[in-house]
């Protein structure tokens, strides 16, 4: 049977049967306990686990997330909720120097289980300091998974795998996301991580995306279908690890690849991406791949200019039509 | 630091293509290990590396000419740098940046006072188009250059390549009587074209046929095919062994006019003419006289598939000292042949009709091959080249002696 649920129940549910299951699961996180969480997603968790395992943190990331790392190596396997993914470069020197290189440091004699979760991205007038999307810079580093969920089903799946592995994970969810509702298989599996699906067969093109994105590409290509471009969109799931295979044998079957993110394009996720389709697929391309991002800029605060610094489907339908040669 | 260079893969060699690098600036490469493929004038063979090494430096472009002896690549051997790295490369010196891309004309080594000129297409000449397009104008052997590109800046795309193969295809199925057109000489047809003129021009030849009666031949080619359990001797087989063998009595046919003398050789190495869809080779059986008939029909089957696939060695083709020609399959009475120089001759043959003949005072069918020879007048004589034919006769019709 499988239950439609938002992606924040996705992410509620599975993070309380983990703390039901595993007694070494904890949450810290600020808001998070009297507060209910500031996107609801830990609501209840005080009342039913208590201060020990749910601890409202003040407002200093590096020391939180610090105290988090003590714990995921003598063996807790602490959750950290950040507000959203920007306050965590508060965090950066624990997160990039602590957490992804302990494990390499002891040669193995430490993990760090540690899950950092919270939302990533753009929201609705949050302005430059607060939009930005920050999985580059997580995934250029050795030593961190990184976790992109697209659906509610990516979300517990995702999370399974995150709350019983033993390495840090960075998990980027989506505020304009927790509301999505989607079907949830009843006591779905965890997802591997470096396993993208494919949610739309198409031979024209492949649009490669991740995250909020992918809905952009969903609407993109059932437009392009009607233009009788019939679209193949990926859903990567997890960018490290990246799913180069499922990648490349996709655009080695439709010639022409459009990869879609929200961060800014230079040195980002999409230009790693082409470089893979590149080396995978290069005598197999019939056009450059397009890469559709947002623009180089802070974001604005006027909403007018944040929708324009956003992608949005028409540049994804326009970007098709590039790599096929129609104007 | 060692230049790869254009080798010499045959007498007729003055310049080969790059067809594809095997290779790239930066891979580390082992002595022996194929680097690029060279198209020559008839097969395309790969080059293997003369030193390990890094390849440093490619010198001629996928597609470029390059006369025998010219650089084409360069081969650091490890913990070598590059000499005179300062130095403008090959093709620095030798091309100007905008001059256009010298003509491909198969002509002579250019004397050895003038540095290799390796041809290169200049970047403002290459011709865009998409990867995909680039496979698939290769596999389907056509020119890209034939194609307008409809891309950016005029990028050919697969699109491209597609509507021009179908054009192509439509315009051989609709056109009656199609217009004309002059086509590109390939390589091969080039040297053919110059071999064959050069041996006429230079070669004086006479022509001398004889009539084969083939039955004895063929029962013994079915009987060999029988014992082999597969259909492997030709007729084809048994006259290269009985051509081969009667050789031996006659060494100015098996001989080359150098000019000054006549060098008669001491092997039998026996070319066959096979007809390909781009024109003709010539692989050549070695020791023919001394080999068994299925042994020579394994090796002249070997050599007719690989040829077709392009993949014979250059080797394969050089060396003949003698070549049979045969149009047997094609129900040809007879015909005659150019001979191909340096060889003193070439032998001729049609097929193997019935038609009567006198046994006697009787008359009856008998399977009757035309065979002619022509010869060079400066090796030999006709009263020779007649006795020879008189024991390739001999042995075909009592082939007994052959197996």
């Amino acid at each position: 049977m499988a239950q439609v649920l938002t992606y924040r129940d996705a992410l509620r549910a599975t993070l309380m049967e983990e703390m039901d299951r595993n007694p070494a699961v904890v949450l810290l996180g600020e808001d998070i306990g009297v507060y209910q969480g500031t996107f609801r997603i830990t609501a209840d968790f005080l009342t039913r686990f208590g201060p020990k395992r749910v601890i409202d943190t003040p407002i200093s990331e590096l020391g939180f997330v610090g105290a988090a790392v003590g714990m995921a190596m003598l063996g807790l396997r602490p959750v950290v909720e950040v507000m959203t993914w920007n306050f965590s470069l508060l965090a950066a020197d624990q997160i990039l120097n602590n957490a992804a290189k302990l494990r390499y440091f002891s040669g193995g004699q430490v993990n760090v289980p540690l899950v950092i979760r919270g939302p990533n991205g753009a929201g609705v007038q949050l302005s430059a300091q607060h939009s930005q999307s920050l999985e580059a810079l997580y995934a250029h580093f050795p030593g961190l998974w990184v976790v992109a969920p697209a659906t509610p089903a990516d979300a517990r799946g995702l999370l399974l795998t995150a709350l019983r592995g033993k390495d840090p994970v960075v998990f980027l969810e989506n505020a304009a996301l927790y509301g999505a509702k989607g079907e949830v298989q009843d006591g779905a599996a965890a997802i591997p991580f470096g396993q993208a699906e494919i949610m739309r067969r198409g031979h024209d093109v492949t649009i490669i995306s991740y995250s909020r994105m992918v809905h952009l590409a969903l609407v993109a290509a059932e437009q392009l279908a009607q233009q009788g471009i019939e679209a193949e969109v990926i859903n990567l799931r997890t960018l490290r690890p990246l799913d180069r295979e499922t990648l490349i044998r996709s655009v080695r079957r439709t010639h022409r690849a459009v990869v879609v993110q929200e961060q800014w394009r230079p040195f980002g996720a999409a230009a790693e991406i082409a470089a893979v389709i590149y080396e995978g697929a290069f005598d197999l391309l019939d056009a450059p791949v397009e890469r559709v991002t947002g623009a180089d800029v802070p974001m604005p605060y006027a909403r007018n200019l944040e929708l324009l610094a956003l992608p949005h489907e028409r540049d994804i339908v326009a970007a098709v039509q590039r790599t096929l040669y129609r104007q | 630091m060692a230049e790869v260079i254009m080798p010499k893969m045959g007498d007729a060699m003055t310049e080969g293509k790059v067809l594809r690098w095997m290779k790239h600036p930066g891979d580390t490469v082992a002595a022996g290990e194929a680097i690029a493929e060279i198209e020559t004038d008839k097969v395309n063979v790969e080059l293997p590396a003369e030193e390990s090494g890094t390849l440093t430096e490619i010198l001629a472009a996928e597609g470029a000419t390059v006369p025998v002896g010219g650089a084409i690549a360069v081969i650091l051997r490890p913990g070598e740098e590059r000499a005179g790295a300062g130095a403008p490369s090959v093709l620095e010196r030798e091309v100007p940046p905008r001059a256009p891309a010298p003509a491909v004309t198969p002509g002579p080594t250019p004397t050895s006072g003038a540095a290799p000129t390796p041809e290169r297409i200049p970047p403002e000449e290459r011709i865009k188009a998409s990867p995909l397009a680039r496979r698939l104008a290769r596999e389907r052997g056509i020119d890209l250059a034939e194609i307008q590109g409809t891309g950016p800046e005029g990028r050919i795309t697969k699109d491209d390549v597609e509507a021009f193969l179908a054009l192509r295809a439509g315009t051989r199925a609709e056109t009656p009587t199609p217009a004309s057109e002059d086509v590109p000489l390939t390589r091969m047809r080039q040297t053919i074209a110059r071999r064959m003129a050069e041996s006429k021009q230079q070669a004086p030849h006479f022509y001398v046929t004889v009539e084969i009666l083939m039955d004895e031949a063929l029962a013994l080619r079915a009987r060999l095919n029988g014992d082999l359990g597969e259909k492997v001797v030709s007729v084809n087989d048994l006259i290269l062994k009985a051509a081969a063998r009667a050789l031996r009595t006659f060494p100015n046919l098996n001989g080359s006019f150098t000019g000054e003398s006549l060098r008669r050789h001491g092997e039998m190495h026996m070319g066959f003419a096979l007809a390909l869809p781009e024109g003709l080779i010539v692989p050549v059986i070695r020791h023919c006289d001394r080999k068994s008939i299925p042994e020579i029909a394994r090796e002249a089957k070997d050599l007719g598939e690989r040829a077709r696939t392009g993949r014979l060695h250059p080797d394969e083709l050089q060396g003949a000292t003698f070549t049979v020609s045969n149009l047997g399959m094609f129900d040809v009475e007879n015909f005659i042949a150019i001979i191909n120089p340096p060889q003193a001759a070439i032998l001729a043959v049609g097929s193997a009709r019935p038609q009567p003949v006198a046994d006697g005072d009787r008359v009856r069918v008998a399977r009757v091959m035309k065979a002619t020879i022509s010869a060079d007048h400066r090796v030999t004589d006709g009263a020779e080249a007649a006795r020879y034919l008189g024991e390739l006769k001999r042995l075909l019709q009592d082939p007994t002696q052959l197996s």
